[in-house]
């Protein structure tokens, strides 16, 4: 039942002896202690535990850990670099693109991704890459600011 | 004006405090200066008595940085920043020198809770004058230090100096320095004018939000402790439902699963989370279901059976006289569903009980009711059980309720060891405190003119909170029937507060009543409005949202799917206009626009009151167009977000926000107020845009097509006689 299932993590190796079919948002929050991956519905529904698995947003709540063997995981903990703030994060910060917070990492790590494969979306294509990521505070048009600034900002780049 | 309405922002429970002496708060933080302060809330003028004669205190440290304690909490409404501002301001420091202490009972002194929009307007004045008084301090230390007279000294970012000299200086840091100077806040402090603000009425980012976007914000689950398990608590599949047998054999054989039984609650505990769940699937159990209970369609008729007796909450006038001066009389009926608070966090915590103390991080609006509700529990006394409240992912009301964190504490003395109780989405719909299904009664009348003359109002089970009529009508009366807190067998489950109680119930039926009468009369519904208002905060809020919509008067319906709502909510004044687009083959309403003026008094944050609005306007689209709790036989038939819908990103409209100038007003509430328009200023622009009313919330699809067919039926049939 247990095995070994290795990849990176925030540019880090690691190597867990674990119940493979556990879901990877389990083994981050409780074996590898990054909580900021967060649990909202447990079914893929709202986006909370979004993590990106080889620069792809994926939804951790429903992925088993065996399905990241030898891949590049990052959580939102490993986006800023040497606490310099991604340009994503700073243009949240700097729109309030937020309230209470806890929808906010899957948010970032979903417009990471979207940015990565379409660096200038327009603003429906932002709302479309978005919309399967619920908050309740109703930030969500400071959060399509943040993403069109952060968009400028980083003019391709990442 | 609109008298404020004060009754329902609490559960009613009144709590005996821990006794907590102005000794032990200044031992657990050190030296420097100390400003005692008492919230002049509604809660004191019901009678209760704070602890010392202080519910709060501000410190000047020595290391010059500035604390607020507060037993309020931060769960995105923006506390931690806007109150962090007024005591920046009035102190004459940055705002980034404020550190807010938050929701801790063992350091933070009682707070009854956070709801009701009430920081600002209640714990806002006495933090403000906290923050002179302590200024005024600070000025008779340094005019000692520095041999200079008061009235020649100023402060900036700090420290204190000399009007005419600034190389005479003295920091806050060097004057706390070695210091315990204690005072208690009795006389009015001499506030800073509107005028004079640096901080206050400016716009801040978040000061919470670099901590937020890195993911290092710490929430209740987020919480570690050594040795600490996480549960997983074996659930009825219906409400009423009871154990017919437990078969718990297969979970007992399982490595590093313990099972803990007590009373009725049955759970796991495991090292992780996931592998609690899956343990607990493994026990076999069976159920006797309760008999037949209301559902989600018989709700309204069981509403209406069980409403026995009625309070008077308005009367002006004379209903019979108004009915005789009304040429058209109006009698209509409107519905409003549960709806779930659908936080993203769902209700958590984590308990450590230990032999002689315990403490609980919790999600929770209420710490200091759920102190005393654990020391009951737990048979400890107050003082010997602390509350921490890590930050909130949003509560809306629904945090007031801590069940899971008393499961926690349970747990936690069981087992012996620190215990995570985290609900699951389906948990969290299931024993979520609804804001109650209601039903509204109007009967009104207008002339012929379009003057409304007649307003006879009943509400049933949403609750008293803006039912007060605010149109000039004169002769009106309003009957409240039960409330939003449930009890009394009414609710086949818990009901409690949702972001402004009652009145996005109450709002939506007097709205829509207002827009119908406006119609008869064939007037365009504002100048109706215009024409039935005398109070100038409202006429005000409604001017400016035509002036920025670029509103043109038109008979409804126009086609143009336009509409207005306007409303009253802690304290604050609101007026929105909305566009919308409804297909009428499915029924579905686009809002495509939306113009909210809200008028509140001073504002402490003008960035920070715009969230909120727009967090208002967000997710009011959910009650108005697809929110609605399913249920039947007990059974609550949503757990999850794929049948249950809260808006999303692409509902979202295009938002303005205007803030109404009101400087001579103190502040006001901020985080309900521009929610309860959105009922009403939705159907109102569908029936602009269809000719279709609709009565009952939310506006499905199926709903709406319904209300279309029904109006085109209706203008087929032949005009009575």
């Amino acid at each position: 039942m247990m095995a070994n299932v290795s990849f990176t993590l925030n540019g880090k190796p690691v190597s867990l002896d674990i119940d493979p079919d556990r879901m990877l948002l389990w083994a981050l929050r409780t074996d590898l202690g990054l909580t900021g991956t967060k649990y909202g519905c447990g079914q893929g529904q709202c986006g909370a535990c979004t993590v990106l698995v080889d620069d792809r947003a994926v939804r951790s709540c429903v992925l088993p850990v065996r399905s990241v063997e030898g891949k590049k995981v990052v959580t939102i903990e490993g986006l800023s670099d040497n606490g310099k703030l991604h340009p994503l994060q700073e243009a949240f910060v700097e729109h309030d693109a937020l309230q209470c917070g806890f929808c906010t990492p899957g948010m970032i790590l979903t417009a990471y991704s979207l940015l990565l494969r379409n660096p200038r979306p327009t603003r429906e294509e932002i709302v479309r890459g978005m919309d399967r990521n619920l908050c309740r505070c109703g930030s969500h048009s400071r959060i399509i600011q943040a993403i069109e600034s952060a968009a400028r900002i980083m003019k391709g780049g990442t | 004006m609109i008298r404020d309405e004060h009754k329902d922002r609490d559960s009613g429970h009144v709590p005996e405090f821990p006794t907590l002496s102005r000794r032990e708060f200044l031992q657990s933080i050190g030296g420097g200066i100390i400003i005692f302060f008492t919230v002049g809330d509604a809660s004191a003028a019901r009678g209760r008595r704070y602890p010392e004669d202080f519910n709060a205190y501000l410190r000047i440290g020595e290391d010059g940085r500035v604390t607020c304690f507060s037993g309020k909490i931060e769960m995105g409404q923006g506390i931690i920043t806007s109150l962090a501002q007024m005591l920046a301001d009035e102190l004459d420091v940055q705002l980034q020198s404020v550190d807010m202490v938050m929701g801790d009972t063992s350091v933070c002194p009682y707070d009854m809770g956070t709801f009701g929009s009430m920081s600002t307007r209640f714990f806002g004045p006495p933090l403000r004058a906290a923050g002179a008084e302590a200024r005024a301090v600070l000025i008779e230390l340094a005019s000692e230090h520095l041999n200079v007279p008061k009235d020649r000294l100023e402060t900036k970012d700090g420290a204190v100096f000399q009007k005419t000299d600034a190389t005479k200086r003295v920091t806050y840091a060097e004057l706390a320095k070695g210091k315990i100077i204690e005072r208690h806040l009795e006389q009015e402090a001499v506030l800073k004018t509107v005028a004079e603000f640096k901080v206050m009425g400016k716009s801040f980012n978040r000061t919470d939000s670099v901590e937020k976007v890195t993911g290092k914000a710490e929430f209740s689950g987020d919480i570690r402790l050594p040795g600490m398990v996480y549960a997983k608590i074996l659930r009825p599949p219906a409400h009423g439902a009871r154990l017919k047998s437990l078969d718990v054999s297969a979970v007992e054989r399982l490595e590093g699963v313990q099972l803990v039984r007590d009373d009725d609650m049955v759970a796991v505990l495991h090292k992780n989370p996931d592998e609690a769940e899956k343990a607990l699937a493994k026990i076999k159990v069976e159920w006797d279901l309760p008999e037949a209970q209301p559902d989600d369609v018989s709700i309204f008729d069981h509403l209406l059976r069980k409403a026995s007796r009625s309070n008077t909450a308005e009367r002006k006038g004379d209903i019979d006289s108004g009915e005789k001066l009304a040429d058209s009389v109006f009698e209509k009926t409107y519905l409003n569903s549960y709806v779930a608070h659908a936080t993203i966090e769902t209700h958590t915590a984590l308990a450590n009980v230990e032999a002689s103390k315990a403490t609980v991080w919790a999600s929770t609006q209420t710490p200091f009711r759920l102190q005393q509700e654990l020391a009951k529990v737990l048979g400890m006394r107050q003082e010997d059980v602390r509350v921490i409240t890590p930050f909130v992912g949003g509560g809306f009301g629904g945090k007031s309720n801590n069940l899971q964190a008393v499961e926690a504490a349970r747990l936690s003395k069981l087992a012996g060891k620190p215990v995570q109780v985290c609900w699951s989405r389906a948990e969290e719909f299931f024993y979520d405190t609804y804001r109650p299904a209601a039903v509204v009664k109007i009967k009104s009348g207008i002339t012929d003119s379009g003057r409304a003359v007649l307003w006879d109002y009943q509400v049933y089970f949403a609750g008293e909170r803006g039912s007060t009529m605010f149109y000039d009508v004169p002769h009106h009366r309003t009957l409240v029937y039960g409330e939003w807190r449930g009890g009394g067998g009414v609710h086949p489950f818990a009901t409690g507060p949702w972001r402004a109680p009652s009145n996005n119930t109450n709002t939506f039926a007097r709205e829509s009543q207002i827009e119908i009468m406006a119609a008869r009369a064939g007037m365009d519904p504002l100048e109706f409005r215009l024409k039935n208002l005398k109070d100038e905060r409202m006429i005000g809020t409604l001017k400016a949202a035509a002036d920025k919509f670029g509103w043109s008067p038109s008979k409804a319906p126009s086609g143009r799917g336009f509409g207005i709502g306007c409303g009253v909510d802690s304290g604050t004044y609101v007026s929105t206009m909305a566009e919308v687009e409804v297909d009428e083959e499915t029924g579905k309403v686009r809002v495509k626009r939306v113009v909210c003026a809200q008028e509140m008094g001073i504002v402490i944050n003008p960035e920070g009151a715009k969230i909120q609005m727009e967090g208002c306007i967000t997710m009011g689209l959910g009650y108005a167009l697809t929110e609605e709790l399913r249920f039947k036989g007990g059974k609550i038939l949503d757990s999850n977000f794929n049948t249950y819908e809260i808006p999303r990103f692409s509902w979202v409209p295009e938002i303005e926000t205007v803030l109404v100038k009101a400087d001579d007003i103190s502040p006001q509430g901020g985080g309900e107020p521009a929610i309860i328009v959105m009922g009403g200023v939705i159907a109102n622009a569908v029936a602009d845009a269809t000719g279709a009313r609709l009565f009952q919330l939310p506006m499905t699809p199926e709903r709406v097509k319904a209300a279309i067919a029904k109006s085109r039926s209706l203008a087929a049939s032949p005009a009575l006689p």
